[in-house]
């Protein structure tokens, strides 16, 4: 491989970020959220970020960690109950919030991606949502138009790597990954495992390298999870 | 989607949309989040059941706004109101001031126009065409005066209300 991929950590990943940038970042709700380069970009003090991700992190984990340190001047995103700092500034006007429906959030990314500038989705027609976007109406029904999302750096985590960027996804952590590794002009993937090329399956991957500009792999991975949910061993 | 994890097999990685933990079972498939709403978006799932705030005889539901107050996002309850063919809200008859949930015309910011085919409520089933809600069938023990009283919005009644068999 030509074009050399790997980093050796978040910061390596992480350099070129400014103050005023827009990021997109991978995840939903704490699932598949590079906490790596998030604990980086909280070390580097970057401010007035707009971060696009579904959902804005808890109060002392995830993005959570960059609101405390008010470095995010805009959040899109589809949901953000689980967080009191994120409503807080939010009402306070100290934070700009564009809330968006979820499938179309996805699909900007993607579209962003793809190189398909806007489409059509009947998703938040007759709603705020919908306030000044135009409106075309197919097979009988409403569409609103929605424009694709990219950003400066996308920021992924993934479960396996390998030195050309390709990449696995582990269960429900694939979520919002895939999608924004294609929307970044630069995009980072930190892996919990990287490998070097041919030990992947081709059949398996799930993000062609081709979109992917530095790699590396993370460490002390400390997967929070929101909601323990179990029974009991009987 | 299987059932919650034994304890002590949670998998961080493995979550449902109320980021819970749960199980696999055989036949499962993960795929990405534009993925999940291309099946609901391309109308390849029929009924959506979900929780309302407000919804209007018109069937405009109101579920994910109170303004100046509770900022949570919409999540994916647009996308999915706006594309189900049959979308069914689940809520109680009355809010907790005892004010009625089922309106003329929601006050509270939409999450979907014209899109709500039936209400089930803790008082009575009821469906929503030509402008009125028109009442089905009334729960155990509560009667039709009941339901009448619980609804703000053009309640159609036909002669004979069954109550339901639970």
């Amino acid at each position: 491989m030509a074009i050399h991929k790997v980093v050796s950590n978040a910061q390596e990943a992480c350099e070129g970020i400014e103050s005023g940038m827009t990021l997109m970042l991978g995840g939903f709700g704490l699932c598949g959220i590079p906490e790596n380069s998030i604990a980086h970009l909280v070390k580097m003090g970057v401010k007035d970020l707009t971060c696009i991700s579904n959902n804005a992190g808890v109060d002392d984990f995830g993005l959570g960690l960059l609101l405390q340190g008010k470095q995010i001047k805009k959040m899109i995103s589809s949901y953000v109950g689980e967080n009191d700092e994120f409503e807080r500034q939010m009402l306070s006007g100290e934070l700009e919030v564009d809330l968006i429906p979820q499938g179309s959030l996805a699909e900007r990314c993607r579209a962003g991606g793809a190189g398909i500038p806007a489409f059509f989705t009947p998703a938040g027609y007759g709603t705020e949502v919908g306030e000044g976007k135009e409106v075309r109406v197919f097979n009988g029904k409403p569409h609103i138009l929605e424009h694709a999302l990219t950003a400066d750096y996308a920021i992924v985590r993934a479960w396996k790597g390998d030195t050309a960027g390709n990449l696995i996804f582990k269960a429900t952590a694939r979520n919002f990954n895939p999608v924004m590794a294609m929307a970044g002009k630069i995009t980072i993937a930190e892996v919990e495992e990287l490998v070097p090329i041919g030990e992947l399956d081709p059949n398996e991957i799930h993000t062609p390298g081709i979109f992917v500009q530095r790699i590396f792999q993370g460490k002390s991975y400390e997967k929070r999870i929101e909601q323990r949910t179990v029974k009991p061993r009987s | 989607m299987g059932s919650f994890p034994f304890e002590g097999d949670e998998d961080a990685d493995l979550i449902n949309a109320g980021k819970q933990t749960i199980t696999a079972l055989p036949g499962a498939v993960f795929f990405d989040s534009a993925m999940s709403f291309a099946m609901i978006r391309g109308q390849h799932v029929q009924l959506t059941v979900l929780g309302a705030m407000e919804v209007s005889q018109n069937g405009d539901i109101a579920n994910w706004k109170i303004p100046g107050k509770m900022v949570k996002g919409m999540g994916g309850a647009m996308d999915l109101v706006a594309s189900a063919d049959n979308i069914i809200v689940a809520m109680m008859h009355t809010n907790r001031a005892g004010e009625s949930k089922l309106l003329a015309d929601c006050s509270l910011p939409l999450t979907g126009v014209a899109c709500v085919k039936k209400v089930v409520t803790n008082l009575a089933c009821l469906e929503i065409k030509d402008g009125a809600f028109h009442l089905l069938e009334r729960a155990p023990g509560v009667t039709v005066e009941e339901i009448k009283a619980a609804t703000a919005g053009k309640l159609i009644i036909p002669d004979e209300v069954p109550e339901m068999k639970l």
